[in-house]
């Protein structure tokens, strides 16, 4: 019982739970809050003082830029006007804060404030559907488009579109880079011709990507209405950040233990054979963190490109924000950028998870 | 004794004859010109016969099974098997390899399964899963149909190794020292467990090996291979126990130490 919960959390990258449950399972109670202390404490020990240190930060910056607003203020509009900025700032009136960095609270704060934003959206999307439910059926029944909502998306919004890019993306990624790699790690000859492929593309920038493909698009495109700038995100991203699964892919089958190839010759295996049976498998461990790596990238390069494509998403929120210049825009892109970490630190969970669980080597970290 | 120098090969009647070498050569080319590993080299394995190899490291014991594999390019000469050419790897020469080259992400019966399902297309599920059955039982290892090869020791997997060997049925078995890499203990137990399987198969298996005692305990000849470059057959020892052996039983009888005496005498010549 108690094993098999271990053996779970573990499986669920939750290993750190695991001295908590020896704990309560009443095992080595020394041994093991030492390691509760090493492997729980510890770590929200860390937390705390990252807080910490960024609330002083947040406030010597806060101090800094009011002082020189309020130096500025009384140089150029004498002592009054400063006064009165002086004490705007301490009753807190948002209208007169100095732009700085926001301190954790702020941040907080700002989260509440977009998840209330949410709600709000969301009921309004609902009682919008609500009212043209009908409508839309007769719209159909006589061949015209629904109406569809076309009100500001909420933050939680663009968090679905966002993931809703990087997965088409990261897809993308993993139909072109693992044919291709399994292909050209198979044939010294492709290998060598496409090399220089992969050497020149590899290191060029998500911006370039964008506007290779843009061009492209926009073309293509120009005869449709269909949202052409999804399109052009979510290829942007999968060129990308494929570059590491394709290289991974052709190494990992390019480079498959010479024995297994031998039992595969002696065997006489036929060419789908040797590749399903004995090729891929052995060569999965590389594709796999190929398409970990090819995941974050992903995830990494969606910001910027969304960002310039002027595509919805979390990208376009951040620049938006910063745009905006609202009293409350930098908490904002405070906490997009926790939600952005956190959503990569989870996806690269779910490969590892994925990894784990068809893999045959189990100790991948 | 009945020992024949190479100068005076014995030959056989060809239809004794399963594995037929003939002049054979193997040539590597290097920057400083051709190193020849093998030449001139001849050996005729009769049917049903155990032969083991002995010789110095780097002599191209190795590079000789390969090229009976097919694994390994023939440079000069030929090698048949019933008086036909051989042409590349096939079933018909099952091969033990020195590491168990087990597939790790296979379980013991689907790598049993890999080679029957090739030699026997036209049998059930059932029935291939049935021969699959039957030699992992025989090498004792009839707990782990379900585990994956990572999952089990070297010993088992070098069982599991020899039940894929002996389940598709080939005509000659090829053995790169494939108890090299295990402990004594483990490696007499493995003995037995082949020696066993082959006693029921009778199959043609030449064995390569750097053990004199396991040479002698499981051959019907040993063949002792010179020094290379340009290594050949320098002599052969033909072992006449009766079988089934005995480890005991021959360890107190009168010919073993002539027999070990003149393969150490080889050896350190």
């Amino acid at each position: 019982m108690k094993d098999s919960i271990i053996r779970g959390v573990k499986f669920i990258g939750l290993g750190f739970l695991e001295p908590l449950i020896r704990l309560i399972c009443k095992e080595d109670p020394k041994k093991n809050t030492k390691e509760i202390f090493r492997k729980i404490i510890a770590p929200i020990a860390s937390i705390f003082i990252f807080v910490g240190l960024w609330q002083l930060g947040s406030t010597a910056l806060y101090n800094t830029e009011a002082n020189y607003k309020i130096e500025a203020t009384l140089k150029s509009q004498g002592e009054a006007e400063a006064q009165k900025i002086k004490e705007c700032m301490e009753s807190g009136e948002p209208n007169c804060q100095p732009n700085t960095l926001p301190s954790p609270a702020q941040v907080y704060a700002a989260y509440q404030t977009l998840l209330k934003d949410h709600r709000v959206i969301a009921a309004d999307k609902k009682a919008f559907k609500e009212k043209t439910f009908e409508m839309n059926k007769k719209r159909v029944a006589q061949g015209k488009k629904a109406i569809t909502y076309t009100g500001r998306p909420s933050f939680v919004d663009q968090i679905k579109t966002s993931l809703k890019t990087v997965f088409a993306g990261f897809f993308l990624a993993l139909f072109i880079a693992v044919p291709i790699g399994i292909i050209i790690g198979l044939s010294k000859t492709l290998r060598g011709s496409i090399n220089w492929i992969i050497q020149i593309f590899k290191p060029v920038s998500p911006v370039v990507w964008l506007l290779l493909v843009f061009m492209i698009v926009k073309t293509l495109t120009k005869n449709s209405d269909s949202d052409s700038s999804f399109i052009i995100s979510f290829i942007s991203v999968g060129l990308c950040s494929m570059w590491a699964t394709l290289v991974n892919t052709a190494m990992g089958v390019a480079s498959v233990n010479t024995d297994y190839l031998n039992v595969a010759m002696v065997l006489r295996l036929r060419p789908m054979q040797k590749i399903f049976k004995v090729i891929l498998p052995a060569s999965l461990p590389l594709i796999f963190t190929g398409l970990r790596i090819t995941l974050s990238v992903a995830w990494m390069v969606l910001i910027a490109i969304e960002l310039l494509a002027q595509s919805p998403g979390l990208g376009s929120f951040v620049w938006e924000e910063f745009q905006n210049g609202a009293m409350d825009s930098n908490s904002k892109i405070i906490v997009a950028m926790f939600v952005i970490g956190m959503i990569g630190f989870a996806l690269d969970r779910i490969m590892l998870f994925i990894q784990n669980l068809i893999s045959f080597e189990k100790e991948t970290i | 004794m009945n020992t024949t120098n190479n100068s005076t090969i014995e030959r056989f009647p060809s239809n004794e004859v399963m594995l037929d070498l003939i002049d054979l050569k193997k040539v590597y080319p290097t920057p400083k010109g051709d190193y020849i590993v093998l030449e001139n080299l001849n050996l005729q394995i009769r049917k049903e016969e155990f032969i083991t190899i002995i010789g110095h490291s780097g002599c191209g014991k190795t590079t000789m099974l390969s090229m009976i594999a097919g694994l390994n390019e023939i440079s000069g000469g030929k090698i048949s098997v019933l008086g036909s050419s051989i042409k590349g790897p096939g079933p018909d020469r099952g091969v033990i390899f020195q590491s168990p080259s087990l597939m790790p992400w296979l379980t013991t019966m689907e790598n049993v399964m890999l080679g029957v399902r090739k030699v026997y297309p036209h049998a059930t599920k059932k029935q291939k899963e049935d021969i699959c059955k039957y030699y992992l039982h025989k090498v004792g290892m009839d707990s782990t149909f379900n585990k994956r090869a990572s999952e089990i020791s070297q010993g088992e997997q070098q069982r599991v190794g020899i039940a894929r060997a002996f389940a598709i049925k080939p005509k000659v078995l090829l053995l790169d020292e494939p108890f090299g890499m295990l402990d004594s203990l483990t490696r007499g137990q493995l003995q037995d467990v082949l020696i066993d399987v082959w006693n029921k198969e009778k199959i043609t298996a030449v064995m390569i090996t750097h053990d004199v005692d396991e040479a002698i305990f499981l051959a019907d000849r040993v063949v002792m291979m010179t020094s290379g470059p340009r290594a050949k057959i320098g002599d052969v020892l033909s072992i006449d126990f009766e079988r089934p052996r005995t480890r005991k039983a021959i360890l107190e009888h009168d010919d073993y130490y002539t027999y070990r005496k003149h393969l150490i005498d080889f050896l350190e010549h």
